[in-house]
């Protein structure tokens, strides 16, 4: 626990400068801008096997690789836009671990040939940018970022750039079209960020916990990194794990941790003795995870969340106990994505708006088991056909609620009240 | 030089220095910040300030203002306190504490108290979940978090906040 990305629990005030530079911090920046040249970077970075945590898991190394070097200027643009329900992790390790962060920009920034990198915040993240702000300029100050650094010729600076309350902005198109000052709506791919990106340029998109591990892989090595996860997912990853359990929180193990072992051992169980009863493991953007025990005993990692009818996506675990009813539930992730949806294409601006009105009538008690259908009809017809894929999330929880929970919606269909009258009365644990 | 430039004159060229010379517009959200400041919302004649920074349209800027939930197009209250009732804040409480607090507070969801002072608003994740009920409040300057929340914290805060205003 601990190893890489949070280990600011373990050594206290690795956020202050001095303390990261005690830590080896910055010298392995020093010695790949001094010593090495870019394409090794990458090579360590492939080795390692690190794949992105803001979501797809795509390979680090393979994307860095694509950067299309017959066109500058180069662009990396950091998504801390954090905006996926459940999801709190790259907010602890910029506020808690900013230095290794930064280190890990300024690394990806050398080895793709960017001078320039933007991190691009949700807007509510307006404190945490000022503190980023400070340590930026105190790396300028003390020689780590600016022109010509230690006397060669590489030159880096690094900015922030807030957001201002849009979900659809974490989409990494949709990020680059707000940061160049438009409305946040994803473009058409390909030509994918690697060839154009940013004002047109070749840019590197990477999620800020994809980064924070990168500075360890090159002062330890791609086997050290693999000593941790699994062979087609090494390393550890931050498991944001939330909703009715006792101990929610940020929890960094190797990647391959069961649930049973983060949900129970680590974060104490189901609070009020309730039963487990579905487990969403992407944050809203999930499929609804029957927790029987072969799905608690299913690793966490890219290849084997599949196996049990979902994506591990941002790690963000919601988990889900016996007192909620599935059309209370679908009703509040339809309508974060009907809020969400940037309207640029028909089926997911139409089709969240229907699916909020369906959800909302069988929540009330006032929909036939046709309306169900329906729901499931409407849901079916967006999925696939969308520009981007916030469209196929809004559809995730909708359609394996009603497949794997199905009695939660016969029983208001047939006018039962529902188990959420229940939820009304429940106060915060704490 | 418009007022805009008059007052934060070197905010703004600090801004614009962040983006290259000729992507002037990548400045657009910065300066609705900057904007914002002076009333809590941006104004008509603001949206053409922005714009005439930019060299862009104030059609443009107001749709920019439309899209984004952080600029608000008309006034609210000084302060608008929102609170997470998002899937994960609600599975610890939230509804219940939205609707409470509302009813503590005397307004509807989305509306403003009697003495104009606050805005409650629902809002969607704010990266913050492990910490149900939360809330934010968003001022003309700044965005605070107030985090593990009770309704009696909550209406504390907004007492404070008459103390100091004079309601
Ligand atoms: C609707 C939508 C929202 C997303 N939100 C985020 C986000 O908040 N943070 C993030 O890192 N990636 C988010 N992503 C994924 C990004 O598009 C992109 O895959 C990621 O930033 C790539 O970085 P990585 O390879 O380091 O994971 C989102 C994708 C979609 C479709
Ligand atoms: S799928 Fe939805 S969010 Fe994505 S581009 Fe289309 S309308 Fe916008
Ligand atoms: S759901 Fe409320 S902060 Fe995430």
């Amino acid at each position: 626990m601990n190893e890489i990305l949070l280990r600011h629990r373990e050594i206290q005030n690795l956020d202050q400068f001095p303390i990261y530079r005690q830590n080896k911090g910055f010298e392995t920046f020093k010695h790949a801008v001094t010593a090495m040249n870019p394409a090794e970077v990458i090579d360590v970075v492939k080795a390692s096997g690190l794949r992105g945590r803001g979501g797809a898991g795509f390979s680090t190394g393979m994307k860095w690789s694509f950067i299309d070097n017959k066109n500058w200027p180069h662009y990396v643009v950091v998504n801390a836009d954090e905006s996926e329900p459940g999801t709190f992790k790259d907010r602890e390790i910029m506020e808690s671990n900013p230095f290794q962060f930064l280190e890990g920009v300024m690394l990806c920034a050398y080895a793709v040939g960017a001078n320039s990198a933007y991190i691009y915040l949700r807007g509510e993240f307006w404190q945490l940018a000022a503190e980023l702000d400070k340590h930026i300029e105190y790396l300028e100050r003390e020689g780590f970022l600016g022109d010509k650094l230690f006397g060669g010729e590489y030159g880096l600076r690094l900015y922030t750039h807030l957001g201002a309350g849009a979900y659809i902005c974490g989409e990494e198109t949709a990020m680059l079209e707000s940061l160049e000052g438009k409305l946040g709506q994803p473009r058409l791919r390909p030509p994918f960020p690697p060839t154009f990106g940013l004002y047109s340029k070749p840019t590197i998109v990477n999620n800020v916990e994809t980064l924070a591990n990168v500075p360890l892989i090159l002062e330890r090595g791609a086997d050290w990194f693999r000593s941790f996860g699994t062979e087609k997912s090494p390393g550890n990853k931050v498991f944001s794990l939330c909703g009715n359990v006792e101990k929610p929180g940020n929890y960094e193990l190797s990647l391959g941790t069961t649930f049973r072992e983060l949900i129970f051992t680590h974060g104490g169980g189901i609070p009020r003795r309730r039963k487990i009863k579905a487990i969403m493991p992407a944050g809203a953007s999930s499929s609804l995870i029957v927790a029987d025990d072969k799905a608690l005993d299913t690793p966490m990692d890219y290849e084997n969340v599949p196996s049990v009818g979902a994506q591990l996506g941002s790690a963000s675990i919601i988990v889900i106990d016996d007192s909620v009813s599935m059309d209370w539930l679908i009703n509040k992730t339809v309508h974060f994505f009907k809020h969400e949806s940037c309207g640029k294409c028909t089926p997911c601006r139409e089709g969240t708006y229907w699916m909020q009105h369906l959800t909302e009538r069988i929540h009330h008690g006032q929909a036939k088991w046709d309306d169900v259908i329906l729901l499931q009809d409407v849901a079916t017809g967006i999925k696939g056909k969308c520009l981007c894929a916030l469209g196929d999330f809004s559809t995730e929880a909708v359609v394996s609620s009603i497949q794997r929970f199905r009695s939660d919606f016969e029983a208001v269909a047939a006018g039962a009240p529902t188990p959420v009258a229940v939820r009304a009365e429940q106060v915060s644990p704490k | 030089m418009n007022p805009l430039q008059e007052r934060y004159g070197q905010e703004i060229e600090a801004v614009l220095a962040k983006y290259p010379s000729d992507q002037k517009r990548s400045a657009v959200m910065p300066l609705l910040y900057i904007a914002q400041r002076e009333h809590g919302h941006i104004t008509r004649e603001q949206l053409g300030q922005v714009g005439d920074i930019l060299g862009i349209s104030s059609t443009d800027v107001a749709s920019i203002v439309g899209f984004y939930t952080l600029y608000h197009d008309a006034p609210g209250g000084k302060y608008r306190l929102q609170v997470c009732n998002d899937l994960p804040c609600a599975l610890r409480g939230a509804d219940k504490f939205f609707d409470d607090l509302c009813s503590r507070l005397d307004v509807q969801p989305g509306g403003t108290t009697a003495d104009g002072l606050v805005t409650v608003e629902g809002v969607m994740c704010l990266a913050a979940c492990h910490r149900a009920p939360m809330f934010q409040v968003q001022s003309h300057t700044e965005i605070t978090y107030y985090e593990d929340q009770t309704v009696d914290k909550a209406v504390q805060l907004v007492d404070s906040w008459r103390q100091v205003n004079g309601k």
